[in-house]
């Protein structure tokens, strides 16, 4: 199918971006990877699409202040070429081979994964798994969100209608920062049935600060707690006894289908956690 | 503001037209420049056969709108196959039989390109996952894998030999 009529309008600055989003039934449109095949299939028909392609000083990566900042417009492609990102976003930089494929990598931003927030995405889990935070500009000015408050339903959010997603930043990794991802999907690159991002701190002999975040088990990503302590603890076949996850049914598979998946996702992440190499 | 004038460069002949806003980057490129290698298949960003390099990076031409193209450098497989730059990946396929129908064909085509572009000989596996956005309904993927290994081991035994 072809989209609904739309206007169109190439915002230069985030200021106009966001002046233009009080404009009636606006939408951002950044990498455009998901909502492009919406208005293709006519799931949305916003009034106008305001671009943010153009807006200088959007992408790129910082290391500032203990946190990586990535602004919001960053392309996955430029981040898996980033050496900021390799070293001091670990997660992150395993996470990413994994979104979509080469050519939506190349349009795909970071910001635009994070914003639309789909349950069954990976990089909203991994900001949930550093205890990440974004940045989002409104009328305002800016203001922090909290990863754990920011994912509020399915494809719903803490930004307000008129706030626009400017970056996302999550404490640099140090020499005890561990972390661990995994996913099941159909084809490389499909969305996952089931994925764990896991970060965790490791001192050579046991964990601390276990943080398990699941996708694709729920309306957000989800936080197994009571598998995190008994990860910390050292037994993993116990983690897998405290899976503390009731993934609903979906059209990929069944809720149990999706648990099982879990603990099988868990014992590759746990490995990854537990090795020295973070 | 529906409709846009842009002007972008496409096989490298410079291009200005007026567009709706709502129209992607393939059917511009099908409808308005008669341009119809690059195929329209899924429509949602699935099937890959929609393949195009804006700026040389391959793209969905599904999921981006000509709008966003303005200023850009366009190159299909028109373009591609005009250069020569493919001429021994089209080969390949023709020979071992990775193409039936024909229709993914332009997208694969883009694809492996965009991979063997990054130099080297890629293992059978990270073939497999550079073309894994790429659907084909008639060969199973074997011929293509082998068309595109075959073609990288060709360049590499070229390019050691430049060198030497």
């Amino acid at each position: 199918m072809k989209p609904a009529p739309f206007a169109y309008k190439r915002a230069r600055s985030t200021e106009e971006a966001v002046a233009l989003l009080g404009e009636k039934d606006a939408r951002l449109l950044a990498g455009g990877q998901s909502l492009i095949a919406t208005l293709n299939m006519r799931l949305s028909a916003p009034a106008l699409l305001i671009d943010i392609n153009r807006i200088d000083g959007l992408d790129g990566t910082a290391h500032k202040d203990g946190m990586i900042e990535i602004g919001a417009l960053t392309r996955h492609a430029a981040a898996e070429r980033s050496n900021v990102i390799a070293q001091h976003a670990p997660l992150i930089a395993r996470a990413l081979p994994h979104i979509g494929h080469p050519a939506i990598r190349n349009r795909g931003t970071l910001g635009g994964s994070i914003a639309f927030a789909d349950p069954a995405a990976e990089l909203p889990a991994c900001l949930l798994a550093l205890d990440g935070e974004v940045e989002a500009a409104g009328p305002k000015g800016k203001r922090s969100i909290k990863a754990k408050v920011f994912f509020k339903g399915l494809f719903e959010t803490a930004l307000a209608p008129n706030e626009m997603l400017t970056a996302i930043r999550v404490p640099a990794a140090d020499a005890q920062t561990r972390t661990g991802f995994a996913e099941l999907a159909r084809r490389h690159g499909d969305y996952a049935i089931v994925g764990l991002a896991a970060s965790a701190r490791g001192d050579g002999k046991g964990l601390t600060d276990v943080r398990l975040a699941y996708f694709g088990v729920g309306a957000t990503p989800v936080r197994a707690t009571k598998a995190e302590a008994a990860l910390a603890s050292g037994n993993v076949d116990a983690a897998i006894a405290a899976l503390d996850l009731d993934p609903p049914d979906d059209v990929q598979a069944t809720g149990a289908v999706k648990k099982h998946l879990a603990a099988v996702l868990l014992r590759r992440v746990a490995k990854q956690l537990m090795e020295t190499q973070r | 503001m529906n409709e846009i004038d842009i002007a972008l460069t496409v096989n490298g002949e410079p291009i200005s037209e007026r567009v709706e806003a709502r129209k992607t980057l393939v059917d511009f490129l099908r409808e308005d420049l008669g341009l119809t290698g690059s195929h329209v298949g899924c429509e949602h960003g699935v099937c890959g056969a929609c393949t195009v390099r804006v700026n040389g990076a391959i793209v969905r031409g599904c999921l981006m709108l000509a709008v966003q193209c303005d200023g850009t450098i366009i190159e299909t497989i028109e373009g591609l196959s005009d250069s020569g730059e493919v001429a021994d990946l089209q080969a390949a396929f023709e020979q071992r039989n990775a193409l039936q129908c024909g229709y993914c064909t332009p997208g694969m085509i883009a694809a492996a390109q965009d991979l063997l572009n990054r130099g080297g000989v890629p293992s059978r596996d990270q073939i497999r996952e550079h073309l894994s956005g790429n659907y084909c309904r008639c060969t199973g993927y074997h011929a293509i894998v082998d068309a595109v290994e075959s073609v990288a081991q060709e360049r590499n035994k070229a390019r050691a030999g430049a060198k030497r």
